[in-house]
């Protein structure tokens, strides 16, 4: 279970100060599905990279399955990262030199896994995305799509409770986008908590939950399938200049 | 983290950029190439002046007149003229010193050599038979000087082998009479070409009996005592009967004893130190190549810092993104140093090639010496670049590209 309480997290830009979290209260049920919007610069990549453990909040505390996790050192953060946390981007960030394999096998290096448990753990994974036959390649040679599949595979690798996508599906075409979603769906289904943050409606309308986000603050709570489109989502009930 | 997947990840690093890393390394290389065959080359000489000095037989003490030589007593000024050395020093040293095997009297003078028209200035030493054995001289024709007691004269000389072939052509000179400052003296013996050796130039030399030498010197003193130690006789304690011996003859130690040994361990020091010196020189080139190697993980740093930040998304610590560039940094260097041994060696072994007779060896504390320092070339200068990389915001770091 998440619950953030008061989370600041502030930004110091020379003598002005910008806030791109303004005291956030918010709790999140373990196994969830929460799709965070808003327009850019309303803080939800902020939010999502302060739950992944990646950013610390200026203020506020942070409860990750019941534990204080705001303050902690760097080591334990990472460790953190390493087996509870699980991370999807827009950009896919796979290593270039490295095969689809070695991509996924990257968080078991940090963990410390023997080499012949990784490989068949990696390979595993991969199967599971419905990349075997890919294992081999460069990740340079992949399709957008194969890329973001691979990412998953990593992501999924530690068995993380917690797993955080920011627009996973950006960079991906309709049909690409349709099987990572599908995938984190079924991520779901198993048991994960899933948060993604996305512009898309029809991504946000698989949620249980939306928050919608503006200048730092949570300003709406709907659910999932009430989402049709982004004007009604983003209507604050101000007249648009 | 285990050791083996560290290496593993940085040396794919590496060589995705082969021509930068490539480079990197000529430096190291050339730091490490140069101290190779830099202390190749001093332990050669060593061994090269060693051996020299080995050549002239296993365990020489050499006696001479005067403790000026390396003793730093009084000027002889002060301490008086020095006794003699004399034949009679050098039987007693024979006869109360058992370490001493022989005793060779050697007087050192020059004397214009002829034969009817021809003739030549010469260096004539005055030896005994024995010194054949010592300074392993071969006789190209008929023999050395007679086995006789030690102050026996004759009127007998030896000739080195270009005193021989001037005065004579290609003539047989056994038998004949040559004239060593006014002296007429049988030939009855040729040494075998042998070159120089020490600055002694045995081929143009002429050897008479020691008493025949002081006799034509008009010399009341030896030039030198050569004692020839038994095998496996102590010199130092041998030196130290030879000093007792001496003084209780001349009433003080007018008289310098130094051991081969002794020689050889001062000049192989010296030639030691050099060697560490010149190497030492040699191995600030690596400091440079630690630049260099600085610099390019510094520009790989920059480029990868979006993969720092997955890197510390998926869990890498602090902590173990400044191991995977620290160790990035030491295999090149490390590399480095591997390959500049490689061309190091082959360098000095095509040397030993060429000049067989200083025998080139890169020495095993070189080695060890030069492997260490690239490694840590790599990981000094490495640090700056791991430390920038390790202390990336992992949240700007994703968004960099």
């Amino acid at each position: 279970m998440i619950r953030v309480e008061d989370l600041w997290r502030t930004y110091q830009m020379g003598d002005h100060a910008l806030h791109a979290l303004k005291a956030v209260d918010e709790v999140i049920e373990s196994g969830e599905h929460v799709a965070i919007m808003g327009p850019s610069g309303s803080g939800k990549s902020t939010f999502l990279n302060v739950l992944g453990c990646l950013d610390s909040p200026t203020r506020g505390t942070y409860y990750l399955d019941g534990r204080d996790v705001a303050g902690l050192p760097d080591g334990e953060l990472a460790e953190i990262r390493l087996r509870q946390i699980g991370f999807i981007f827009q950009s896919f960030h796979l290593v270039a030199r490295l095969t689809a394999m070695q991509n996924v096998e990257l968080p078991m290096i940090f963990a410390g896994v023997p080499a012949a448990e990784r490989r068949a753990r990696a390979a595993r994974a991969l199967e599971a995305v419905g990349l075997s036959d890919w294992s081999g390649h460069l990740s340079t040679e992949l399709s957008g799509g194969q890329k973001q599949r691979v990412a998953i595979a990593r992501a999924t690798i530690m068995g993380p409770s917690l797993l955080l996508a920011d627009e996973p599906t950006g960079n991906l075409d309709t049909h690409s986008g349709a099987q990572v979603l599908a995938l984190l769906d079924e991520l779901h289904r198993a048991g994960r908590t899933l948060i993604v943050v996305t512009h898309d409606p029809a991504v946000a309308r698989r949620a249980d939950r939306v928050l919608v986000m503006r200048d730092g603050e949570i300003v709406k709570r709907v659910a999932g399938a009430s989402v049709t489109d982004l004007a009604s989502l983003f209507d604050f009930g101000e007249p648009t200049p | 983290m285990k050791p083996v997947d560290l290496a593993g990840f940085a040396l794919r690093a590496i060589l995705t950029n082969r021509r930068r890393s490539g480079l990197s390394l000529v430096g190291v290389v050339i730091g490490v190439v140069a101290v190779v065959t830099l202390t190749a080359i001093g332990e050669g000489a060593l061994r090269y002046v060693t051996d020299q000095f080995r050549s002239l037989g296993s365990s020489l003490v050499i006696v001479a007149p005067g403790r000026n030589e390396t003793t730093g007593g009084l000027p002889a000024a002060f301490g008086g003229v020095p006794n003699d050395l004399t034949f009679e020093d050098a039987l007693a040293i024979q006869r109360q010193v058992r370490a001493v095997k022989t005793a060779v009297p050697i007087a050192l003078s020059s004397a214009p050599v002829s034969q009817q028209e021809r003739r030549r200035q010469s260096p004539i030493i005055g030896a005994t038979a024995a010194l054949a054995r010592l300074q392993r001289y071969e006789i190209a024709y008929g023999s050395f000087l007679p086995e006789t007691e030690i102050d026996r004269g004759g009127a007998v000389a030896v000739l080195g082998h270009t005193v021989a072939r001037e005065l004579f052509g290609n003539a047989s000179p056994l038998g004949e009479t040559v004239r060593v400052g006014g002296w007429r003296m049988r030939v009855i013996g040729v040494i075998a070409e042998r070159g120089t050796q020490f600055g002694m130039q045995v081929d143009e030399t002429v050897f008479v009996p020691t008493a025949t030498a002081m006799r034509m010197a008009n010399k009341s003193s030896l030039s030198r005592i050569i004692l020839e130690l038994n095998p496996r006789s102590d010199p130092t304690a041998a030196i130290e009967r030879v000093k007792e011996v001496l003084v209780d003859r001349h009433d003080e130690e007018d008289f310098t004893c130094i051991s081969q040994d002794a020689v050889i361990e001062s000049l192989g020091s010296i030639l030691h130190i050099l060697t560490l010196v010149v190497a030492g020189i040699a191995s600030i080139s690596l400091a440079v190549a630690g630049i260099g190697i600085m610099n390019v993980m510094l520009v790989s740093v920059s480029e990868r810092t979006a993969e720092v930040g997955l890197l510390k998304a998926v869990g890498a610590s602090r902590r173990q993104v400044l191991l995977v560039f620290l160790v990035e940094a030491a295999l090149l260097s490390g590399a480095g140093g591997l390959l500049g041994l490689f061309v190091g060696e082959a360098i000095v072994h095509v040397g030993r090639l060429l000049y067989p007779a200083v025998d080139a060896q890169t020495p095993l504390w070189a080695i060890g010496a030069v492997l260490g320092l690239s490694f840590a070339t790599g990981v000094v200068f490495g640090v700056l670049p791991a430390w920038r990389a390790a202390g990336l915001d992992p949240v700007a770091a994703l968004r960099s590209r």
